[in-house]
């Protein structure tokens, strides 16, 4: 996905190349000589066009994408349900009973019961916590310091921009899940550890691991802002680098990263499921969709009683798409080639 | 893969090659329906040049890829007339022999020659495909006409340079290479889409000399598309200069420069910097070209006209008449504009 | 040509020392006794302790143990485990069955993901194109482990169609393995090569191959997709790092005794140097595997160079 924003972000820079009027065509030229033929003059109105910003531009054409609305309308769903899950069901997922196990979806339970004899529905409901708070947290977390490193690294250059461009191919290196993997058993939970010290481990270690791809990201979009003439202007005037990152160079290299951020969070929601089903990240008693679905995966399970697999990965399956589309329809409203 | 080997066989019945007869062309797009060419009607002759004038977004490309056949539908809808080829209708015929007229028949060129050619293959690669799959040449025959193509367009070392690649020439070799290209086959017709107008002023010349060159030596007809009323002055036989995709004046190059017959081509004239008027401002056609999804009523130019009058604000743009002989305008007040006070 | 690679050899050097530094650090770091369970019930005595962690040089601090496992890497020697075997002998058994594995599943993500890709492209709107981008992105959604364990109910119980497990890591048993470990992958690659190939499918050179009254086959499959496969294929390539380390999870389902399978369970044994030498060797698959993809870059790309 990284890929393939960059390669659009190449490409585009070099379309713009206006078609000037030339020799004894200036009549002509002043008349029309940004419109580059046809598509431009059929795109409406030419005339007094208010000049809107990237991001009104792109809230414009957000609007109109169906494909925001469905993500939109899913991820406040799930956040709904990560907050307040007392909305949707009345049973409590602890409430087990053993003689009722793995029973087929009914009028009492919705979804079936686990091999606990706990309700699916319900720990369904209460598993999107987890998932969507290690989703979150871990996004922010890689675009905090994604972003932090990549500033820093684009806007000072030279040895600061080497030191940090290494250490990200350090990171970048080692791969996801078995970096996460490492981590995780060296800081192991105990009995009594807290719910959200058990999160904030995993959201720790996928930051740790997740943080190169948007620092690359944001260094490339803060390489591509810097030439402009409004950061030269604004340096020449003698306003501070603060000052400059805040107020030019970050709402104009934010949005790739905003993308992608995204598009990961809805990885990261998988990747923490993946742990759980590995055996580290959550665990019982922790409610969540990983550690219900690699319950639910074991091979006798999946013949005997699939709705134990079937609902929390449908669960799953859709807030990470949601994420994925929220990402794309952002990807769409921000490609200067739409407009 | 169309592996023939032989020309479509099209034998011009008269002296034309190609007879544009009321071509229409529309855009269909979210925001509305773009009435791109509204009737437009020209014929070429062996070895004619004519050139098409026209600001950006008048219709002239569009024109030249409707005779081609290679507009992008969708968008793009002819929506009515004819392209008469050596008497055949392009419009009608099947694709499979279209693509035969491709290439062999009427060849094309086009503005910026870097990225109209395939950045990845080597150029004597791309002409020499022509020969491949037009004449169903092998490997080596094809490259060896491709070196003799590349001199012939003059470009220096054509043998060791047919390997290189698009971006390792200079524009104005890669515009001789697209040219080479489009003159492989021997076409009838060679419409030029703006050949010069990302070169320095002096390719400009060199290209043009060129093209006309090779008119003399094949006896094509070339179609010019061009903004640039000084690139084709010393080449055109004909003018054509259109407006919101109607072609405004048609006539020689002589009569056209020396007195404009329809008040667009006045402005553009008058537009031009002279060394006799230093120190002048330049003139300049007040106000925008219309949005093609919303045309004015009457004729396109009239918001924009000094001579406009009522009558060029009634329905129905003004037709395209025979003013005086072999010179057509359509404008509702061609004596006036012919007569006008000299600024 | 040769000064880029040699460049490139040079830069991967302290990433090289980085990541073992960290992996070496965190290993170190785990907690619980590698001696627990060497002696029978009973804990070990403290001579043999004290005799194992001296062996070892687990009595030395971090920095020492580190300068001690650097200066034998150099010399291309991974040490010897905890179980007294050579690690280079332990990975010399896994690594061709993971690199067979990564290998069917890139060749999935070319075969499949190219072709689902270039028919989306090319029937962009109609049916068969929703159908490619709404299986594509059904795939993307779904946790591998739950494509897994599907795949190995349906295909290997239900239907029988493939070996159940992959015990000895055969191409055979490997299979249905790679294609789930492949399936996010060909669901990108699908999804990238599509958009690309639209993309292309503007561009002037297409134009100008219609002019030339090119086929539009031959204008897909000779113009079009030449250029449109560059960004594709640096995907593919850089993916097979990542796809070496991703095995995990599927040599978990089906039971293959490869890299992933004996780094999870060197991690659980508290076996350090297993860990260490087996991922530094990830690390060095997926460096060298991107200058392979930069280096190809430049061949299927005429306008870069690496001069």
């Amino acid at each position: 996905m990284t890929d393939q924003l960059n390669t659009t972000a190449r490409r585009t820079t070099g379309e713009s190349e206006a078609i000037g009027g030339s020799g004894a065509e200036a009549g002509a030229a002043t008349l029309a000589s940004d419109l580059s033929g046809i598509d431009a003059t059929v795109g409406g109105p030419v005339v007094g066009t208010r000049p809107r910003s990237l991001w009104t531009d792109a809230w414009h054409d957000l609007r109109r994408d169906p494909l925001f609305w469905i993500s939109a309308v899913l991820i406040v769903v799930f956040i709904v349900m990560a907050l307040f899950p007392g909305v949707f069901t009345g049973k409590d997922p602890r409430a087990c009973d053993l003689a009722a196990a793995r029973h087929l979806p009914s009028p009492v339970h919705w979804f079936g019961t686990d091999i606990q004899g706990c309700d699916v529905y319900a720990r369904t409901i209460y598993g999107a916590r987890s998932s969507i708070l290690v989703g979150i947290l871990a996004t922010m977390g890689t675009a905090i310091i994604g972003s932090a490193f990549g500033l820093v690294a684009g806007f000072r250059g030279g040895w600061l921009d080497a030191l940090l461009s290494r250490t990200g191919d350090i990171f970048y290196a080692i791969p996801l899940l078995l970096g996460g993997i490492i981590i995780l058993y060296t800081f192991p939970n105990q009995v009594g550890t807290p719910y959200i010290v058990v999160v904030l481990k995993v959201v720790a270690a996928l930051a740790i691991l997740g943080w190169p791809s948007i620092a690359r990201l944001m260094r490339s979009s803060v390489l591509q802002v810097m030439p402009n003439d409004y950061i030269q202007a604004a340096k020449a005037l003698g306003a501070r680098p603060g000052r400059i990152i805040l107020s030019h160079v970050l709402p104009n290299a934010m949005a790739p990263v905003m993308v992608v951020s995204a598009i990961n969070l809805g990885s990261y929601i998988a990747i923490e499921a993946t742990l759980s089903y590995l055996g580290i990240g959550l665990q019982e008693p922790a409610i969540s969709w990983g550690v219900s679905i690699s319950d639910a995966s074991g091979l006798g399970y999946v013949r005997s009683a699939p709705h134990m697999l079937l609902f929390p990965s449908l669960f799953l399956s859709l807030a990470v798409l949601a994420f994925i589309f929220l990402g794309e329809a952002a990807q769409n409203a921000f490609d200067p080639k739409r407009h | 893969m169309s592996r023939k080997s032989t020309r479509l066989d099209l034998r011009p019945t008269d002296g034309k090659v190609l007879d544009v007869n009321d071509l229409h062309v529309e855009f269909r797009t979210r925001d509305g329906v773009a009435k791109a060419i509204n009737g437009v009607t020209f014929s070429l002759s062996h070895s004619e040049t004519l050139a098409i004038l026209g600001e950006s977004g008048s219709g002239k490309s569009v024109t030249a890829q409707a005779i081609m056949g290679i507009l992008d539908t969708p968008p793009a809808y002819v929506t009515g007339g004819q392209v008469n080829y050596c008497g055949t209708d392009l419009l009608k015929m099947e694709e499979k022999d279209m693509r035969r007229v491709r290439g062999d028949h009427i060849a094309m060129i086009f503005q910026d020659a870097l990225s109209s050619l395939n950045p990845v293959f080597p150029v004597g690669w791309q002409i020499a495909e022509m020969f491949r799959v037009h004449r169903g040449m092998n490997r080596s025959d094809a490259q060896a006409e491709a070196v003799k193509l590349m001199e012939r367009v003059r470009i220096p070392a054509a043998k060791e340079r047919a390997g290189n690649y698009p971006h390792q020439f200079s524009g104005g070799m890669r515009q001789r290479i697209m040219i080479a290209m489009a003159i492989a086959l021997n076409p009838r017709v060679l419409i030029a889409d703006e050949p010069t107008t990302a070169l320095d002023v002096t390719v400009q010349a060199q290209i043009m000399t060129l093209l006309k060159e090779l008119q003399e030596e094949s006896g094509m007809g070339l179609i010019l598309i061009t903004h640039d009323l000084g690139v084709v002055a010393d080449v055109a036989d004909d003018i054509a200069v259109m407006y919101c995709g109607r072609f405004v004046e048609h006539c020689d190059v002589h009569r056209l420069y020396a007195n404009p017959a329809h008040p667009y081509t006045v402005g553009l004239i008058d537009s031009i910097p002279r060394l006799d008027q230093k120190g002048e401002q330049l003139y300049a056609i007040g106000g925008l070209p219309p949005s093609l999804t919303n045309l004015p009523t009457g004729c396109s130019f009239n918001p924009r006209c000094r001579f406009a009058t009522d009558k060029c604000r009634t329905p129905g743009a003004p037709p395209l008449i025979e003013v005086e002989d072999g010179r057509f305008a359509a404008c509702y007040h061609t004596e006036e504009v012919l007569n006008r006070e000299r600024v | 040509m040769l000064k880029y690679v040699i460049r490139r050899l040079l830069q991967m050097i302290p990433v090289i020392i980085g990541a073992t530094f960290i992996l070496f650090c965190l290993v170190f770091a785990l907690p619980g006794d590698p001696t627990a369970g060497r002696c029978g019930e009973r804990p070990c005595p403290p001579a043999y302790v004290a005799a194992f962690r001296a062996e070892y040089h687990l009595d030395q601090p971090l920095l020492a143990q580190y300068g001690i496992y650097m200066s034998k890497l150099l010399r291309g020697d991974l040490g010897v485990n905890f179980y007294g075997n050579t690690v280079i002998s332990e990975l010399a058994i896994r690594y061709p069955v993971t690199i067979r594995l990564a290998l069917i599943a890139v060749l999935v993500e070319i075969f499949v993901g190219i072709s689902a890709g270039v028919v989306a492209g090319v029937c962009k709107g109609r049916f068969v194109d929703y159908l490619i981008l709404v299986s594509s992105l059904v795939v993307i959604s779904i946790p591998i482990f739950v494509i897994g364990s599907l795949a190995q109910l349906v295909f290997g119980m239900k239907l029988g169609w493939f070996p159940v497990t992959a015990g000895d890591g055969s191409w055979g048993q490997l299979v249905l393995p790679g294609f789930v470990l492949g399936a996010l992958s060909v669901a990108y690659v699908a999804r990238l090569t599509r958009a690309n190939l639209i993309d292309n499918q503007h561009a002037d050179y297409v134009r100008t191959a219609k002019a030339k009254g090119l086929s539009s086959f031959r204008i897909v499959t000779i113009h079009t997709l030449r250029n449109s496969l560059i960004p594709v294929i640096t995907f593919i390539g850089y993916d097979f790092g990542a796809l070496m380390g991703g095995a995990i999870v599927t040599e978990r389902i089906f039971n293959i005794n490869g890299i992933g399978n004996f780094i999870f369970r060197s991690i659980s044994q508290r076996d350090g140097v297993s860990v260490v030498g087996a991922v530094t060797c990830l690390v060095l698959v997926y460096l060298l595997a991107n200058l392979l993809v930069d280096l190809l870059y430049g061949v299927l790309d005429p306008r870069i160079s690496h001069d």
